[in-house]
């Protein structure tokens, strides 16, 4: 079997630039990652961009090209298109089970570092299952990877992907037909009192001017202070529908795409049984870790939005931190000199977030859906349902899953998780921490039997 | 709708050189390279890719990114592949996924059961 110092799992800004660190320090080093190319999400398909798409997604997207090919260049060992399944320790040592497509193989590590990044929060409305409704994300994916775009788009959420996203759409020369913020009228207001400090982070409100500014001028109608939202449609979205100050508005489309924010990915600390955090103005539990990016479980390490969200410049510092103390405990003499350096980096390029975080709070109709809102889209429960079973006394995620299956479905809680910590809470009336979350458990995703029978160890 | 900014590059008069095309449910998709499944279907303009076990909805891919398992279809016999991971390879023939999956008897290194 082949042993090595770190694992990184992940391929995105994160785990790229903690690799690419770590290798130059001189540890044998392996990058797993479930995609086929390296740039996780935000900088997904970066090494195939044309100039046109590149023009398209902008400069911020632009920079991982460099990121990349540093990460190719270091001498990591890569693995795409692998899914890390299971983890165990062993004699000091970490065993990971990999899926590779072509059967499972086992590998070891003395140290782990989960850079698998963010996931968008649940956005539980009405009509959020019908065909026609994606993520932001998803919209934009096929913008990376694939060049496509949705004519007759509705934008609808709260977060600055979503505007990101309506003004790279505008430079592909398709338009969003509406961007629609759910959440209260009075956002700006309620993020005022945290400007000054983000003035630091002066480059994101001047990137975040510039996309209202395009959204302004390609006459895209920007609705706010949203409530009541869902979509209409029956076996397909053809519409919006949501008010205003009492007044009800409908807007025609094909394509919904629905985002408030994101989230860490709790799905492999959570396997790991690392302690999480609930991160009140983040709302989202966050893994709990040393003032080096380690968790309360001794030699696993996370980097990235996986530590708490903080965007791809954050992302690739913290990777970097995270390489270098593990060089250090490793025993490379000096490995920890340029720690102190990229600290006052990460804490300009955080400037900003308490701002965003505020000003971009998730709307609480999506954290308290309506009755008949499905919440687990796996096993179709409802939030009625899940109301009903907490006052008849599941008092968390974990026994919703015996009294309605919710989160049992093939995305093992991946969707819902986060809306059920939400609701479960209000109809508590408790804090999300005391609600808690679903226990991650191996397989991290499901696997043919086959594969389990046939691991090879090498 | 969605659409493609740049026109699927099209397959050669060559034999060996088909572009990448693959069999929906008895219709021909075009493949651009880097496509995955999910991708090539939602482009090519297919707006469900699944109903669900518990009501027997409608459904399709969500998240694209590997998550949601909205996308779980059969592809090449194999059902519950997640359409948004697999990346598209000239012939394959995928179906949509109605409820809960048929028990792959064909599927995996042995040949099944």
């Amino acid at each position: 079997m082949k042993q090595y110092q770190l694992a990184v799992i992940g391929a995105g800004p994160a785990g790229m630039a903690a690799a690419t660190e770590a290798s130059r320090q001189g540890l044998s080093v392996i990058v797993l990652d479930e995609q086929a190319q390296p740039g996780g999400q935000i900088y997904r398909a970066i090494e195939q961009a044309s100039p046109q798409r590149l023009a398209v997604l902008g400069a911020d997207y632009a920079k991982g090209s460099a990121l990349a090919a540093g990460f190719r260049a270091s001498g990591a060992d890569y693995l795409p298109s692998t899914l890390l399944w299971n983890a165990e320790r062993k004699d000091g040592h970490f065993l990971l089970d990999l899926s590779t497509g072509a059967g499972s193989r086992r590998i070891s590590a003395s140290r782990l570092l989960v850079a698998t990044g963010a996931v968008e929060r649940p956005v539980p409305v009405p009509g959020w299952t019908l065909p026609g409704v994606t993520t932001a994300g998803a919209l934009q994916i096929l913008l990376k990877a694939h060049g496509g775009v949705a004519q007759s788009a509705v934008l609808a959420g709260a977060g600055p992907l979503l505007l990101l996203l309506a003004q790279q759409m505008i430079a592909a020369g398709v338009a969003p037909r509406a961007v629609v913020e759910i959440g209260p009228a009075n956002r700006l207001r309620r993020a005022l009192p945290f400007l000054p400090r983000a003035l630091a982070g002066w480059r994101y409100l001047v990137k975040g001017a510039g996309m209202l500014r395009a959204l302004r001028q390609a006459g895209v109608a920007w609705y706010q202070g949203a409530s009541g939202f869902w979509i209409e449609g029956s076996g397909e979205a053809t519409a919006v529908h949501f008010e205003i100050a009492g007044e009800a508005h409908r807007i025609e489309c094909s394509q919904v795409a629905l985002h408030m924010g994101v989230v860490p990915n709790p799905q492999l600390t959570r396997m790991l049984r690392c302690e999480h955090d609930w991160h009140p103005t983040q709302q989202a539990f966050v893994p709990r870790t040393d003032v080096f990016f380690e968790t309360s479980e001794a030699g696993v390490f996370v980097a990235g939005d996986g530590a708490g969200i903080g965007g791809a410049a954050s992302a690739v510092l913290r990777g970097q931190l995270v390489a270098l103390r593990i060089a250090a405990l490793e025993g490379v003499r000096g490995a920890e000199a340029r720690i102190p350096a990229i600290r006052r980096r990460l804490k300009r390029d955080a400037a900003v977030r308490p701002f965003l975080e505020a000003l971009y709070a998730p709307a609480e109709e999506v954290l308290n859906p309506t009755d008949t809102t499905l919440v687990c889209r796996c096993e179709e429960v409802t939030a009625g349902a899940i109301r009903q079973a907490v006052a008849g006394g599941a008092p968390g995620p974990n026994q919703l899953k015996a009294f309605l299956r919710c989160g049992m479905g093939p995305c093992q809680g991946r969707t819902c998780g986060p809306a059920v910590t939400a609701l479960v809470a209000r109809t508590r009336g408790v804090s999300e921490a005391e609600a808690g979350y679903f226990r991650v458990r191996p397989p991290l995703k499901p696997l043919p039997l086959s594969e389990l029978a046939d691991i090879a160890e090498d | 709708m969605l659409k493609r900014l740049e026109p699927v590059p099209a397959g050669g008069a060559d034999k060996e050189d088909e572009g990448l095309e693959f069999d929906f449910e008895g219709t021909r998709i075009s493949a651009a390279p880097g496509d995955t499944v999910a991708a090539a279907l939602m482009l090519a303009g297919i707006r469900t890719t699944r109903s669900t076990p518990a009501s027997g909805a409608s459904r399709a891919p969500y998240c694209l990114m590997g998550s949601c398992f909205e996308c779980l279809m059969e592809i090449d016999g194999v059902p519950n592949r997640q359409a948004c991971m697999v990346a598209v390879r000239p012939g394959m023939v995928v179906r949509r996924q109605a409820g809960a999956a048929r028990l792959a008897l064909t599927g995996g290194p042995e040949g099944g059961l």
